[in-house]
C-alpha cells in the first residue's frame, strides 16, 4: 500500500514538474518562468544597479575602459581599435542581444523558428527577396578587406563573449517568453543586419501594381497620375545648380514602347513592403547663419519606432577615431554623430533601384528560362524554413541572371501562379558600406568624408556633412542604376539582355553641393535634383516636408542649437497650407448642416499646425483622405490595383492646375460630378466621422494620431509598448511623426571648438523591459526635449559625474 | 521544532541547488530533506509548501521592490492579464510551495518504504 502512495506521490509530482516546465500544456512553462532564480524575476534589474565590472577576456590585446554615464551611455576608452571594436559587440550584445539577432532572423526569413507556422510566408518573402544572397555577396566584401575583416571579427567576438557569459538567468526576457535561446553570432549576421536595413531603405518598389495599372489606365495617363517632378518640387540640391551632361546614356531598345510587359496573370499579392514613410530630415547651416559663427549640423532619421530602439548611443575613443553617436546594434561604428573634426548624418534617397523582369522557364521545375536566344540553366537554391513546433517548409528560388525570381509557381500561391518574376535589386550587388563608417568616423575634413563615402553603394543616402572648418556639404550617394527614360517603372521583359540595366551613374556625377551660396544644405527625401539633372531617377520621393525645411533655413540668421531644436519639432504642416485653400474654396456650403457649418469653422480656422490639441489637423485629414478616397477608388478598383494610389501631392497639384481633372468623375455613377461635388461629399463624410471621433474623445490631432512605439514583437507584447504619447506632427511635417513611424533618433551638433552636441531618442539604452533605462528618454523626446551629450575627452577627468566603470582587459 | 527545521532546512537546501541547478531543483530540495528529518506525511508535505512560499515569495517580493516592480506590472498583464505584481508574486510562491509540497510528500512517503 505505501509504495502506491509513494509512486502516485511521485507521479503528480514529475507531473507537475512536466506541466511546469514545458511548454506542452500551457502557453508558458511557468515553473522556469516564474523562478526567482532563474526565471523573469531575474530580468527585473534594481534601480539603484551597480554596472561597474572588471571584465577579462582572451580575446583582447590590452586594457580598456568603458565609462557608463548617468543615462547609460558608454564611452569606450581603448588604445587597441581590435579592443574597442571588440568591446562594441560586447556592449550592444550586453543591453541588446534578443533585438539584434531577431533583427537578423527576420533578415534571413527565420522568423518561423521563432514564431510558428504563422511565419512562414513572411519568411518565404524574406528569402525570395535573396536576403541571404545579398549578405553573403556583402559578407565576401567584408572579409577580403583587411580593415572591415579586424573590424568584424573583432565585433563577433565581443558579441560571443558576451553570449558565453549568458546563462538560463540572465537571458533577455524575450527569450524566455519564446522559449527559445540565443545562437552565437557570426559575420554573415553582421551583413544580414546591413542588409535589413537595405530593405528598410531601398526595398520600396511599385512596379507590379503599376504594371497592373497601365493595362487599365495606360503609360500617358500614368505619366500624370505618378510624375516623375512636382511642379511645386524644392530639391535638394538647389534649383538652377548647373549639372554636367551625362557621360553614361543609357539606350532604351527600339521595341520599349510594345514589348514592355502589359499585364500580369494572377493573383497580385506582393510580399509585405517597407514603410513608405520610411526617411529622415538633414541640414547642415554654415557659419555665416549662426550665432557662433560656427556650422551646426542636424539629423533625424524617420523610421518605425521600436522598443528596443534601433539606436544605441554610444561613444569611441581609440588612437585614430573619437566618434560620438548612435551605432545599430548588430553592426561596429558610429553610424549617425561627429567626431572631434566633423560631423554627419543621413536621410534616405527614396531611389528607385528594384525592378522586375518577366521570366520565361521551360517547364514547371524552373530549372531552365529562355534568354538571349537560348534557354539558360537556372540556379536553383533550396530554402529550408524550418518552423516551430511543425516540420520544415521547402521553398526552390530559381536565380537568373537578373536576380532571384520571387514570384513563380509556388509563391505567392500555387493554386493561381502568376507572371515569374526576377528581381534585380541592388543590394544583391557585392558591396561593403562598414567601410563608410569605419572612414567616416575618422575623417577630419570634407576630402576624407569624400572618400569614405565611396564605399556606399546601397541603399542610397543623402549624407550631410558639416566641419569645424567651416565646410558644409551633401551628397547623394549610392550606386545607381543609368536607366533610359521611365525604363523598369513596369514590369519589363526578361527574355533578352536590351532591357536589363546598361551601366550606373559615375560617382562623381551624383548630386552633391558644397558650401553653396545661401549657407544651408539639406534634405528631407525630396527628389534631388530638377528636370535639368541629366539622368532618369524615379523614386518615392516626399515633397512638402523639404520645402518646409528650406523655408525655415532661408529665414534664418544668428541660429543657434536650440533654434535647431525647435526646427526639428516644428510641427507646420506645408501640404495643409497648400491644399486647405483650394478645399475651401470649392465646398458647397449652402449644402450644409448645422453640424457640419460648425466643423467647417473648426477647419477654416485651424492654425495649420498640427498641435496636439488642434481638431482641424484631424478634420483636414478626415477631409482629404475622403477625397482621395472618391476620386481614385472608382478607376483603380476598377482596374483591380489594390494598395496603390497617386500621392497626396499629386492630387493637390492636379486640382491647384485644373479643377476639371477628368478623375474627379466617379465611374459607377451616370452623372458627371464636379470638384465642387466630391470636395462637399468628401467633407461630409470627413464631419461624420469627426462626430463619432467627437463622441469617443479623439478628434483632437494628439487622441487621433495616438503616437504610440511598439515592441519589436508587436501586439503580441502590449505591456512592452508606450501608447498615447503626446506629440504632434505628421506626414509631410518637419516633425514627422505618425502614429507609430517617426523620428527615431534627433540630433543636433555645433561644431564649435567645443563640440555642443544635443541629442534624443525614443527609447532608452537597455533593451530589457525589466530596467530603468528601456525607456527612459521616451518622455524627454515626446516633450522635445534633448540631453547635451557628454563628448569626453580623451583622458578626460570623470570628477563628480555620476558614471560606473568597466574595465576590460586580457585575462 | 522538527517541522520549523524542515523548513528551514528545505529553504536553504531549495536556494543552494538552484545555484547549479535549474528551478525543479527546488523538487529535489524538498525530496531530500524528508528523508532525513522525519515527520508525519501532511507535515513533511506542509513544511516543504511552506519553505518555497517563503523562498520564492520572499526572494520574488525582493526582487521586484528593487525593481519598482517595473517588470512585474508588465509580465502579469501579459500572463494573467492582470496589473497586478502581487499577484505574479503570490502565483511564483504558489507554483514554487506546490511542487515543494508534492516533492516532500514523495519524499517522506519513500523513506516510509524502509
Amino acid at each position: 500500500m505505501r509504495i502506491v502512495f509513494f509512486c502516485l506521490s511521485c507521479i503528480l509530482t514529475v507531473g507537475l514538474i512536466v506541466c511546469l516546465g514545458t511548454s506542452l500544456f500551457l502557453p508558458l512553462p511557468l515553473g522556469s518562468f516564474l523562478s526567482p532564480q532563474h526565471g523573469i524575476w531575474q530580468n527585473a534589474d534594481p534601480m539603484n544597479q551597480n554596472f561597474n565590472a572588471r571584465l577579462r577576456f582572451p580575446e583582447l590585446t590590452g586594457k580598456s575602459t568603458v565609462f557608463l554615464d548617468e543615462r547609460l551611455v558608454p564611452h569606450i576608452v581603448s588604445d587597441s581599435e581590435e579592443d574597442a571594436c571588440f568591446i562594441q559587440g560586447y556592449l550592444h550584445a550586453r543591453f541588446r542581444l534578443w533585438q539584434m539577432e531577431f533583427q537578423t532572423f527576420a533578415a534571413a526569413g527565420r522568423i518561423s523558428e521563432v514564431v510558428g507556422d504563422r511565419a512562414v510566408n513572411f519568411d518565404k518573402g524574406r528569402r525570395r527577396l535573396g536576403m541571404v544572397f545579398a549578405a553573403e555577396n556583402m559578407l565576401r566584401e567584408m572579409e577580403a578587406n583587411p580593415v572591415s575583416k579586424k573590424q568584424v571579427d573583432s565585433y563577433t567576438a565581443g558579441v560571443n563573449a558576451y553570449i558565453g557569459t549568458l546563462t538560463e538567468s540572465n537571458l533577455p526576457v524575450e527569450y524566455k517568453l519564446l522559449g527559445y535561446k540565443p545562437e552565437k553570432w557570426n559575420n554573415l549576421k553582421t551583413a544580414l543586419f546591413v542588409k535589413q536595413m537595405a530593405f528598410t531603405l531601398s526595398g520600396f518598389s511599385d512596379d507590379l501594381p503599376l504594371t497592373k495599372a497601365k493595362a487599365f489606365f495606360g503609360d500617358e495617363a500614368l505619366r500624370i497620375l505618378f510624375p516623375q517632378i512636382n511642379d511645386s518640387l524644392d530639391p535638394v540640391i538647389p534649383k538652377g545648380t548647373i549639372f554636367p551632361t551625362a557621360s553614361v546614356v543609357p539606350v532604351a531598345p527600339a521595341d520599349a514602347d510594345s514589348v514592355y510587359v502589359n499585364n500580369l496573370s494572377g493573383e497580385l499579392q506582393e510580399v509585405q513592403k517597407p514603410n513608405p514613410s520610411n526617411g529622415s530630415n538633414n541640414w547642415a547651416v554654415s557659419g555665416l547663419r549662426t550665432k557662433s559663427g560656427a556650422p551646426i549640423l542636424c539629423n533625424d532619421p524617420h523610421l518605425d519606432l521600436s522598443f528596443p530602439s534601433i539606436w544605441y548611443e554610444m561613444q569611441i575613443t581609440t588612437p585614430t577615431m573619437n566618434a560620438y553617436g548612435v551605432s545599430f546594434p548588430g553592426a561596429p561604428g558610429v553610424i549617425i554623430g561627429f567626431n572631434d573634426s566633423i560631423a554627419f548624418g543621413f536621410t534616405n534617397s527614396e531611389r528607385d533601384v528594384m525592378d522586375y523582369y518577366a521570366i520565361k522557364f521551360k517547364d514547371e521545375s524552373k530549372s531552365q528560362y529562355w534568354f538571349d536566344s537560348s534557354w539558360k540553366t537556372s540556379e536553383l537554391r533550396i530554402e529550408n524554413i524550418r518552423v516551430k513546433d511543425a516540420p520544415v517548409v521547402l521553398d526552390t528560388v530559381a536565380y537568373t541572371v537578373f536576380g532571384p525570381v520571387m514570384y513563380d509557381n509556388s509563391f505567392p500561391s500555387t493554386t493561381e501562379p502568376g507572371t515569374n518574376l526576377a528581381l534585380r535589386w541592388k543590394a544583391h550587388d557585392p558591396s561593403n558600406e562598414l567601410l563608410t563608417w569605419f572612414y567616416l568616423d575618422r575623417a577630419k575634413n570634407y576630402e576624407d568624408y569624400k572618400k569614405a563615402l565611396q564605399y556606399f553603394t546601397n541603399p542610397a543616402h543623402n549624407v550631410v556633412f558639416a566641419s569645424k572648418s567651416g565646410d558644409i556639404a551633401i551628397w547623394q550617394q549610392g550606386t545607381f542604376p543609368a536607366l533610359w527614360k521611365r525604363q523598369g517603372l513596369y514590369v519589363m521583359p526578361g527574355e533578352d539582355s536590351s532591357y536589363m540595366w546598361q551601366g550606373f551613374i559615375p560617382r562623381d556625377e551624383n548630386p552633391h553641393i558644397i558650401n553653396p551660396e545661401r549657407g544651408f544644405v539639406s534634405s528631407a527625401n525630396q527628389r534631388p535634383a530638377d528636370s535639368t539633372y541629366p539622368y532618369f531617377i524615379p523614386g518615392y520621393y516626399d515633397l512638402y516636408r523639404g520645402i518646409a525645411v528650406n523655408r525655415r533655413l532661408s529665414s534664418m540668421n544668428g541660429i543657434t542649437p536650440n533654434d535647431m531644436m525647435k526646427l526639428q519639432n516644428d510641427n507646420y504642416n506645408v501640404f495643409a497650407e497648400t491644399a486647405r485653400p483650394f478645399l475651401l474654396k470649392y465646398l458647397n456650403d449652402s449644402s450644409l448642416n448645422e453640424t457640419e457649418r460648425k466643423y467647417l469653422e473648426i477647419v477654416s480656422n485651424w492654425s495649420l499646425y498640427n498641435n496636439i490639441n488642434e481638431r482641424g489637423a484631424t478634420l483636414f485629414k478626415l477631409w482629404f483622405d475622403n477625397l482621395q478616397n472618391l476620386v481614385w477608388d472608382d478607376e483603380f478598383k476598377k482596374a483591380g490595383v489594390e494598395g496603390l494610389r497617386p500621392g497626396v501631392k499629386t492630387l493637390t497639384e492636379a486640382l491647384l492646375r485644373d479643377s476639371a481633372f477628368p478623375y474627379i468623375d466617379n465611374i459607377e455613377t451616370p452623372v458627371r460630378e464636379t470638384i465642387g461635388d466630391v470636395v462637399t461629399e468628401a467633407y461630409q463624410l470627413a464631419t461624420k466621422a469627426a462626430d463619432s471621433l467627437s463622441t469617443i474623445n479623439q478628434l483632437t490631432w494628439g487622441a487621433n494620431k495616438n503616437t504610440s512605439i511598439y515592441h519589436l514583437l508587436g501586439a503580441t507584447m502590449m505591456p512592452f509598448s508606450r501608447t498615447g504619447l503626446p506629440v504632434g506632427g505628421g506626414a509631410h511635417i518637419i516633425n514627422a511623426m505618425q502614429h507609430t513611424h517617426g523620428p527615431s533618433w534627433r540630433m543636433v551638433v555645433e561644431l564649435t571648438d567645443e563640440t555642443n552636441a544635443y541629442v534624443v531618442y525614443p527609447g532608452g539604452q537597455s533593451g530589457n523591459p525589466g530596467s530603468p533605462y528601456y525607456d527612459s528618454f521616451v518622455d524627454k523626446w515626446a516633450a522635445g526635449e534633448y540631453y547635451k551629450a557628454w563628448f569626453m575627452k580623451r583622458g578626460e577627468s570623470v570628477g563628480e559625474k555620476p558614471v560606473w566603470k568597466l574595465e576590460f582587459e586580457n585575462g | 521544532m522538527k517541522f520549523v527545521v524542515s523548513i528551514l532546512l528545505t529553504v536553504l537546501l531549495s536556494f543552494a541547488v538552484c545555484l547549479y541547478l535549474p528551478w525543479w531543483g527546488i523538487a529535489v530540495a524538498s525530496f531530500i530533506v524528508p528523508l532525513f528529518i522525519i515527520q508525519k506525511s501532511y507535515l513533511a508535505f506542509l513544511s516543504g509548501f511552506i519553505a518555497l512560499f517563503l523562498l520564492w515569495g520572499t526572494l520574488a517580493l525582493w526582487i521586484s521592490t528593487e525593481n519598482n516592480h517595473l517588470l512585474a506590472h508588465k509580465i502579469s498583464m501579459l500572463v494573467i492579464k492582470s496589473d497586478s505584481p502581487l499577484l505574479l508574486i503570490g502565483l511564483s510562491a504558489l507554483i514554487g510551495a506546490v511542487v515543494a509540497g508534492l516533492s516532500a510528500l514523495s519524499g517522506s512517503l519513500f523513506r516510509r518504504l524502509y
